[in-house]
């Protein structure tokens, strides 16, 4: 019975997406209040897994009752009940804060879209078959493609055409990967896969290099990594300001997927390849954040900095820098969707400027957000006393013992400071410099306070995260080790007498 | 000639014209691009479980050479996605030509772009 709780995350949205849509015309408070409701019943359902993973070794459940090697299996382990935690608390602020500012009444179907979004990062984060993943995928891309042209206008078509056509590359490039890796190994089972690609003849190790550097390649696209990452600020820049927040959470599935699969199945070596990008792509990224002009392409540019800071660690491929980097991936979620919610209110109660960085004239919650902004800015730069400065610390603690030391404390070092610099002349341009235009006419819609909650509750997350800084480095220590025991997540899925899970 | 050979090289030629064509800067090659690499990837997926002949679909009791079900299943599975997938693609690119009036991936207006015909319309 508990066993089945693990479909609940798929489930959970899938109806409360359907049910969205009876509501479309009339009483379409009723349809947001599901959506809300189901994010936040998506919290409880992930606080649950991760009390059942914490107790453990993962968990497998084989939908249809088909056993594993052949059936479709979903896994439960500390790193899919850390994510599914993530999404879910991410997913109820953005949930509650386009209700509370009207986002979801720009347009049609904002929360069916919503929810069936959820459901593919939930179902990728579950998922321990490598097509399901596939499918999951394209379920979370549809629905962000809605999202993303949510509200239209013609500078967001441009960019969703584009976003469009890179995602589908990027499918057809998973696919060849699928195909070659089936074609050697003859298993789409990960676990399955992971004990094939141990036991192949030396003759197939550079079609099955060659597979997984493909598959690498897809979820390097959507983590943005360089010279991958050119997407990313332009969609990012110039969708709604919240669905962005969600999307933080997008390139955070690419990042969940080269963990997963690379211990898993491949070995280290791919981190030769994906460390110099990640390094290369943190450096694009807060050199974006310096030079933008807009307030979200400056958020779109943090955001691609902190995920590749993220991958930096990631790539390493080491157990302490795994642990590291699984401490800052909820931070940096956390810290960008907050950075997009504050700028989101920016343009909401601002008088007329838009999200561009220019002097305003005082305007009512002025104080809030400035302070809203402050906490947001530090987060993303990694400033004490929010938990990034942590998080920065682990991964420059963890990286002494790579090769590539000097590089990453240059560089992790040296963005922070970048990020200080923009973020700070962005701060002090928007509040503290006084606009010359006079206060703008009275018919604007009146400033609500209660819009700051979803963001003021991001800032209690991130704030929480800190405090309970202790525990959470102690999961993502054990979380690590689980990462790295191949055999136990064998076992987990194939049975105990399966040939690899021999401990 | 095998028919390994022919098949590899069906892939090979339509995934060349689909990378050529998805590289171009108008939409409408672009969503033809598109096609034609899921074409091949379609072609490539019902390779992987090998190409044989005559051989029975499905695994029975007392068959030892049958043919792999699993790649055309797959193959299934991405014909329906890639099949959705041009269509919002020709959908959103032809919105984008009518509401920013080119045809450009980038959305940069060129020197003498083509009208879209708005006097056909009611």
């Amino acid at each position: 019975m508990i066993d089945a709780l693990i479909a609940a995350p798929l489930l959970l949205p899938a109806f409360a997406g359907t049910a969205t849509l009876l509501f479309r015309r009339r009483r379409r408070w009723i349809g947001a209040a599901i959506s809300v409701g189901s994010s936040a019943g998506l919290v409880l359902l992930a606080m649950i897994l991760m009390g059942q993973a914490i107790a453990g070794e993962p968990t497998a459940y084989a939908l249809g009752n088909w056993p594993a090697p052949f059936g479709i299996v979903l896994v439960l382990d500390r790193l899919a009940a850390l994510m599914l935690l993530l999404t879910a608390v991410l997913g109820s602020a953005v949930a509650a804060h386009a209700t509370l500012t009207g986002l979801d009444r720009k347009g049609w179907h904002f929360h069916p879209l919503f929810q069936f979004q959820l459901l593919g990062i939930n179902g990728a984060f579950l998922t321990g078959d490598l097509f399901n993943l596939f499918v999951f995928f394209e379920v979370l891309l549809i629905a962000s493609y809605g999202l993303m042209l949510h509200g239209q206008g013609a500078q967001r078509l441009t960019a969703g055409v584009q976003y469009v056509i890179v995602n589908l590359i990027g499918s057809t490039l998973f696919l060849i990967a699928l195909g070659l890796l089936y074609g050697i190994t003859g298993t789409l089972n990960m676990a399955d896969m992971a004990v094939r690609a141990a036991a192949l003849p030396p003759g197939d190790m550079g079609l099955l290099r060659a597979g997984g550097l493909l598959l690498v390649t897809v979820f390097a696209l959507k983590a943005a990594l360089a010279p991958l990452h050119l997407w990313l600020p332009r969609t990012y820049g110039s969708t709604a300001p919240a669905v962005a927040a969600l999307f933080a959470i997008m390139t955070k599935v690419g990042a969940y997927a080269i963990i997963r699969t690379v211990p898993l199945i491949f070995g280290d070596w791919v981190g030769q390849l994906l460390l110099p990008a990640a390094l290369v792509a943190m450096l694009l990224g807060f050199v974006g954040l310096l030079a933008a002009r807009g307030l979200r392409d400056m958020a779109a540019f943090g955001l691609t900095g902190s995920t590749a800071t993220l991958l930096v660690a990631v790539a390493q491929f080491d157990q302490r820098a795994m642990a590291a980097a699984l401490f800052y991936l909820p931070h940096t979620t956390l810290a960008a969707a907050l950075l997009f919610l504050t700028i989101d209110l920016v343009i909401r109660w601002r008088p007329a400027e838009g999200d561009s960085i220019v002097p305003t004239s005082a305007f009512a919650g002025q104080g809030r957000l400035a302070l809203l902004f402050l906490a947001a800015a530090v987060a993303l730069a990694g400033l004490p006393p929010l938990s990034g400065f942590i998080g920065k610390l682990l991964i420059l603690q963890a990286s002494l013992t790579s090769p590539y030391v000097i590089a990453i404390w240059a560089l992790v070092l040296g963005t922070s400071l970048l990020a200080v610099v923009g973020m700070a002349r962005a701060g002090t341009t928007v509040f503290w410099k006084q606009g010359s235009c006079p206060p703008t006419s009275k018919n604007r819609t009146a400033f609500r306070a209660i819009e700051a909650l979803p963001a003021f509750f991001l800032l209690a997350m991130l704030g929480g995260l800190t405090v309970a800084a202790g525990p959470a480095t102690a999961y993502a220590d054990a979380t690590s080790r689980q990462l790295f025991d191949v055999p136990a997540y064998v076992g987990a899925v194939l049975g105990p007498d399966a040939p690899g899970a021999v401990r | 000639m095998s028919i390994e050979f022919l098949v590899a090289s069906a892939i090979a030629v339509l995934t060349a014209a689909g990378i050529y064509l998805a590289l171009r800067g108008r939409t409408f090659p672009v969503v033809l691009g598109l096609a034609m690499l899921s074409y091949a990837i379609n072609l490539f997926l019902f390779a992987i479980g090998r190409l044989t002949v005559n051989r029975p679909p499905l695994y029975e009791k007392g068959v030892t050479d049958y043919a792999d079900p699993l790649p055309q299943a797959l193959v299934l599975t991405a014909i329906v996605i890639s099949f959705a997938m041009t269509a919002l693609a020709v959908v959103l690119s032809l919105r984008s030509f009518l509401e920013t009036g080119t045809d450009q991936v980038d959305g940069i207006v060129e020197a003498d772009p083509p009208q879209p015909d708005r006097e056909a319309a009611p």
